[in-house]
């Protein structure tokens, strides 16, 4: 299906990062340090999730994947360019675009159109092709008859379906979501990552998405396990959430049916590991009754 | 209560008035608001008056609409009047008590009164046929000359639009707050002005926090996008002229012209100014 030999877009070591609390008199007199060496490798396409509890860094280090925040220590090269270096700022934004948690804010436009075309004003397009970056934007993330719409009128699943549709007509080659979904209620979480997951899949645009929501992460190529600033497990859905235990040390949940299954297999049910669906659950329980 | 202004607001619609350039339309309201007041006769005024009535009637917009948005500042207008009507020294027709009333004064009221009538409706206009939007994007390109002179005009466009966008979502939190607090006991709705106006006052802390950390994530959002001001950004919606607005420019010669050839060849009597 994808060419194992992939292009890495995302690379890096070692990444740290250090919050400085400055007293009156502008020294430094606490820090905290956010990131604490934390090694990044995403492949051209991939669908990464980041998942971790509050305070475990992952936001931190999604914005340094977007050069809004630059490591206090390692290094960090996106799409080749090196995020330190202030002249490629632009580059590493365009490349690696970003979706925040709070839909409101960050829509700076009141016409859905005009705002999705504000990173493309921005990157100087001419303004016939941010017409048609725009159109193929919001066709992608299904809000074209909206367009015309103010964001005040739509839901919280909608406006962040907007976002991303700002985000992708910036043509970029990795799109990182922030926890995109935190404020959002189930129907609009589902809105949200089905369009993020479509997007992965049909136009082959690298996805990291960062969450709290188990449920978000069992489509994912790869899911990246953060806490207290650094990657504690990582693996594939299935590996992860066969390690319920570990989990729960780090006070993360697993899906609720794999929850059930864990409970199962915990009273006797012989059931495999890593059970992440409410299908995968009922056919297994389906060969056991078979068996008996 | 906020709802009910009509004045500012835009009122849908596809004529030939909402069609025109902003920058067309920013400049026939200032045009037409220097000529009420440099131009203070019963002549100018009648034509004054024919020319908002040819803009009320293309416009398609309501009559009752455009007067119902003259009602906040009513009151205004009316203190504005009477001043003129009781404080302006002359000639004194009517005397009652300590308050009387000279002709001049009578004149200068009416004369204040056509004026804010006419500049309300003048300026409402152009907010009623124009979006906010467009109306920002008038205000940046027609005066983007004033770059020159180190005025960043980008820059205030940006904060305009971007005030915009963010006057319903802070209005609804607002509405949120005052929830919050009434359920706690908090009374914003008896007592006198000063009491409520005091009532206010701890609305106003979680406001400011809740805005200022907006902006901070706005700030983020944008950055992220790649706004970098106004330099080298291209436009989704540039501004272009079209023979209309050129028809449009030549109406607001004439009218201006006319008003010029009424001042100097038109002489009815009642002229201060």
């Amino acid at each position: 299906m994808r060419k194992p030999d992939r292009k890495s877009i995302i690379e890096g070591h070692e990444l740290r990062y250090e919050y400085l609390h400055y007293d009156d008199e502008g020294k430094v007199d606490s820090s905290y340090e956010a990131l604490k060496g934390v090694d990044l490798d995403v492949k051209e396409g991939q669908f990464i999730a980041i998942l971790g509890h509050n305070g475990s860094g992952k936001s931190t280090l999604a914005r340094q994947l977007n050069a809004l925040l630059i490591p206090t220590g390692g290094t960090l090269f996106v799409d080749g360019s090196d995020t330190r270096d202030e002249s490629k700022v632009w580059l590493v934004r365009q490349a690696a675009g970003m979706v925040f948690q709070n839909p409101d804010n960050q829509i700076i436009s009141s016409v859905v159109e005009e705002d999705v075309g504000f990173g493309p004003e921005n990157m100087g397009v001419p303004t016939k092709e941010i017409w048609e970056r725009v159109r193929k934007a919001l066709t992608a993330v299904g809000m074209m008859e909206y367009r015309k719409s103010s964001p005040n009128r739509l839901s919280g699943g909608q406006k962040q379906r907007v976002a991303i549709a700002g985000v992708i007509a910036m043509r970029p080659k990795c799109i990182v979501l922030d926890e995109p979904t935190a404020m959002l209620d189930p129907g609009g979480r589902s809105e949200v990552v089905g369009t993020v997951r479509q997007l992965n899949r049909e136009e082959g645009v690298t996805v990291i998405l960062i969450t709290h929501y188990m449920e978000e992460v069992i489509h994912a190529d790869r899911v990246i396990v953060m806490d207290e600033g650094k990657v504690v497990m990582t693996g594939t859905p299935r590996e992860i959430f066969s390690r319920v235990e570990d989990l729960k040390k780090i006070r993360l949940d697993v899906p609720q049916v794999t929850e059930l299954a864990y409970m199962l297999k915990q009273s006797g049910v012989p059931l495999p590991d890593g059970i992440l669906t409410i299908g995968e659950l009922t056919e297994e329980l389906g060969k056991l009754k078979g068996r008996k | 209560m906020l709802k009910d202004i009509t004045l500012g607001q835009y009122y849908p619609g596809n004529s030939i008035i909402h069609r025109l350039d902003p920058r067309v339309k920013l400049m026939g309201t200032m045009v037409f608001i220097v000529s009420l007041f440099a131009f203070g006769s019963v002549s100018a005024y009648l034509l004054a008056t024919l020319a908002i009535a040819v803009v009320v009637t293309t416009s398609k917009i309501p009559l009752k609409y455009i007067l119902k948005g003259l009602k906040p500042v009513f009151v205004l207008m009316l203190i504005t009047v009477l001043f003129n009507l009781f404080l302006t020294p002359g000639r004194t027709v009517w005397k009652f008590w300590k308050l009387s009333i000279t002709a001049e004064g009578i004149r200068f009221a009416i004369h204040m009164a056509v004026r804010l009538t006419y500049l309300i409706i003048g300026s409402s206009i152009l907010t009623f046929t124009t979006t906010p939007n467009s109306l920002t994007d008038g205000l940046e390109t027609g005066l983007g000359f004033l770059n020159v002179f180190h005025v960043p005009v980008h820059e205030i466009a940006m904060m305009m639009s971007i005030a915009l966008r963010f006057i319903p979502i802070l209005m609804d939190e607002t509405d949120k707050i005052m929830r919050a607090q009434e359920a706690r006991g908090a009374d914003f709705h008896s007592g006198g002005l000063i009491r409520r106006v005091k009532a206010m006052v701890p609305l106003l802390v979680p406001l400011f926090v809740s805005a200022f950390r907006r902006a901070n994530d706005l700030a983020l959002a944008m950055e992220s996008r790649g706004y970098h001001g106004g330099a080298g950004r291209t436009k989704m919606k540039p501004l272009v002229y079209r023979r209309r607005d050129v028809a449009a420019y030549i109406a607001m010669a004439v009218y201006l012209i006319l008003m010029i050839l009424l001042k100097f060849f038109v002489k009815i009597p009642v002229n201060i100014l």
